[in-house]
C-alpha cells in the first residue's frame, strides 16, 4: 500500500512513462540492467515494475558511496534494501558476484548498473564484468535490458535538488548468455541491447 | 478578486454541457458505423478527445466555482505542466540545472502569486524584465559557456510562452471594468471557450473539407479550409456570447476574431518547434490530445493579446 503509493509519487514526480518493448513480467527472479545517469535511476526502475515484482527486487549499489554517512546508510539499508557491493578492492571473499548469486538464489530480483558509475554526459559507458560472471553461474536467469531516458537532466551528478522534467523507462526483451559467447562479446551485446531501447 | 455566480454563468455552463452531450452522441454514433481502418482510428481518437474534454471542462468548472483563486491555481498548475513538457523537449545542459530549478520552483509560482494578489504592474514585469536578466546571470555563474546564448534563449522563450503568456488568462480576473464588477469569470470563460472551440472547429472543418495544406512542412493537418471554416464559425459562436461580456456584438466579433487567429498562430508556431524536435506531441497526459501544451498552445498566444485589448479599450 505505502509502496504502491510511493511508486505512484515517484512516477508522477519524474513524469516517468513506462514503455515495454518485449518485456514480459514474470515471477522468476531476474536481473534488470540499465544505463546509469542519476541517483533516481534505481528508484524509477523500481517504481516502473509491477507491484508483485517490485517487492522482491533489490538495487545493487556502491558500498563505498552508500555507506558514507547516516542518511545514505539509512536510504540504502532501510528504504531501498540495497545490495551494497565493493567496487575497488575486490577479493575472492567480497566478490560482488557472490552477493548477486545469493540474492537471486533466495528468489529475489536485482537492479544492476553495469557501467559501475553514473555517466556524467549521458553517454553509455563500457559494462563491467559482474553481469557476465553472474550469467555464467546462472545461465537460465532472465537478463532484462532497461533504458532510462532524461533522468540525468532531472537530477544530474552532483546536484541535490531535482528539476521536474519528464523521463521515460523502457524495458526490453530478456536476454541470456549464448553457449560459448566470450565475455567481451556478451557485455557488448548487453550494452547494445540497452542502447537500442532508446530509439525504439 | 471576487467572482459572482450569476444566471449568465449558469447559461454558459449549461451550454457547454449541452455541446459535450451532443459531441458524445455523435462520437457514439460514429463508433457504431463501419468503415476503413483510417476512419476507425480517427473515430477512436475523436472519442478519446471527447472523454478528455469532459474531464477538462469539469476541472475548469470546479476552478471557476471556487472563486478567483481556484482559477489562478489551476492556470498555475497548467503552466507548470506545460513548462515541464517544453523544457523536456528542449535540450539543455547540466550547467542549466540550477537555473531551471529557479524557473520551475520560484519564478513560475511567483508569477501566479502576483496575479492572485492583483499586482498588475509586476505581473507584466517579472518575467520580461527580472527573469530575463536573472536567467543568463544564473547560467553564467554556473560557468558552462557552450551554446550559452542558445540555451538561455530557450529557457527564456519557454518561460514567456508557458508561464508569462498563459498567466494573462487568469489575469483577466483582475481587470476592473466599470459595470462588470465581479463578473470577470465570464471573460475568462469567453477566452477559453472561443480559443478551444476554434481548435475544435478547425479540426472538424479540416477533417471533413480540408484539401489545401497551409504549411505542410510544419503541420500536415492545418489546411486553409480548416482555418477559414474554423475561425469563422468559432468567431460567430463567440460573437453570439456578447451578452455575457462587456462587449457589443460587433466588439465581440472583433475580439473573437483576434482570439481565433492568435490561437491558430499559436498552434502553428508550437508545431514548428515539435517538428524541429521530431515529435508529434509535447506529452501524453491528455488522452487523444497529446500533452498539456498541445491543448493550451492556442490560449498561450491568444491570452496576452485579448487581455491587453480588453484592458486598453474597456478599463478606464
Amino acid at each position: 500500500m505505502t509502496a504502491s503509493l510511493a511508486a505512484r509519487l515517484v512516477r508522477l514526480a519524474c513524469g516517468a512513462c513506462v514503455r515495454t518493448v518485449g518485456y514480459q513480467p514474470c515471477q522468476r527472479p531476474c536481473v534488470y540492467f540499465s544505463n546509469h545517469t542519476s541517483h533516481l535511476d534505481a528508484l524509477v526502475i523500481w517504481a516502473a515494475l509491477p507491484p508483485g515484482i517490485r517487492k522482491r527486487t533489490r538495487p545493487v549499489a556502491a558500498g563505498d558511496y552508500w555507506r558514507g554517512g547516516p542518511i545514505r546508510r539509512w536510504l540504502a539499508g532501510r528504504v531501498f534494501n540495497a545490495v551494497l557491493v565493493e567496487r575497488f578492492r575486490v577479493t575472492v571473499r567480497n566478490n560482488p558476484v557472490n552477493q548477486f548469486q545469493e540474492v537471486v538464489d533466495a528468489g529475489n530480483s536485482l537492479i544492476l548498473f553495469p557501467e559501475g558509475t553514473r555517466s556524467a554526459t549521458g553517454k553509455i559507458g563500457l559494462f563491467k564484468g559482474g553481469l557476465y560472471h553472474l550469467a555464467v553461474r546462472r545461465p537460465e536467469l532472465d537478463l532484462v535490458p532497461v533504458h532510462i531516458d532524461n533522468l540525468n537532466r532531472i537530477l544530474p551528478r552532483g546536484e541535490f535538488f531535482p528539476v521536474p522534467l519528464l523521463s521515460c523507462v523502457t524495458l526490453g526483451h530478456a536476454m541470456h548468455l549464448k553457449p560459448g559467447e566470450s565475455k567481451q562479446d556478451f557485455l557488448e551485446r548487453a550494452r547494445r541491447a540497452v542502447i537500442e531501447l532508446k530509439s525504439e | 478578486m471576487k467572482l459572482v455566480i450569476d444566471q449568465e454563468i449558469i447559461w454558459l455552463v449549461g451550454g457547454v454541457a449541452g455541446l459535450l452531450v451532443l459531441a458524445s452522441l455523435i462520437g457514439w454514433g460514429l463508433s457504431r458505423r463501419g468503415g476503413g481502418e483510417e476512419f476507425r482510428a480517427t473515430v477512436t481518437n475523436l472519442n478519446a478527445r471527447i472523454r478528455a474534454w469532459w474531464i477538462m471542462v469539469a476541472i475548469f468548472g470546479l476552478a471557476m466555482a471556487s472563486g478567483g483563486v481556484g482559477s489562478v491555481v489551476l492556470f498555475g498548475l497548467t503552466s507548470f505542466l506545460a513548462l515541464r513538457e517544453f523544457i523536456t523537449l528542449t535540450p539543455t545542459r547540466s550547467g542549466d540545472h540550477r537555473t531551471l530549478f529557479w524557473v520551475f520552483f520560484v519564478i513560475t509560482p511567483l508569477q501566479f502569486y502576483l496575479v492572485a494578489i492583483e499586482w498588475y504592474a509586476m505581473v507584466t514585469l517579472l518575467i520580461p524584465v527580472y527573469a530575463f536578466l536573472f536567467i543568463p546571470i544564473r547560467t553564467a555563474v554556473a560557468g558552462d559557456c557552450e551554446r550559452f546564448l542558445e540555451r538561455t534563449a530557450k529557457i527564456q522563450w519557454a518561460l514567456m510562452v508557458c508561464v508569462f503568456c498563459l498567466s494573462h488568462a487568469p489575469a483577466l480576473l483582475i481587470l476592473e471594468i466599470p459595470g462588470y464588477e465581479g463578473q470577470n469569470g465570464k471573460l475568462l470563460f469567453y477566452l477559453v471557450f472561443v480559443s478551444q472551440m476554434s481548435d475544435v472547429l478547425q479540426y472538424v472543418w479540416g477533417k471533413t473539407l480540408g484539401r489545401h495544406r497551409m504549411v505542410p512542412s510544419v503541420s500536415p493537418n492545418k489546411t486553409w479550409e480548416g482555418l477559414v471554416g474554423g475561425a469563422l464559425s468559432a468567431t460567430l459562436l463567440g460573437t453570439g456570447l456578447w451578452w455575457a461580456t462587456p462587449f457589443t456584438p460587433w466588439q465581440s466579433f472583433g475580439m473573437s476574431l483576434v482570439i481565433t487567429l492568435m490561437g491558430f498562430a499559436g498552434g502553428l508556431t508550437m508545431s514548428a518547434i515539435k517538428r524541429d524536435r521530431g515529435v508529434k506531441d509535447y506529452g501524453v497526459l491528455i488522452g487523444g490530445h497529446g500533452g498539456v501544451l498541445d491543448r493550451i498552445d492556442s490560449i498561450c498566444f491568444a491570452a496576452p493579446v485579448f487581455f491587453h485589448l480588453t484592458r486598453y479599450y474597456f478599463v478606464p
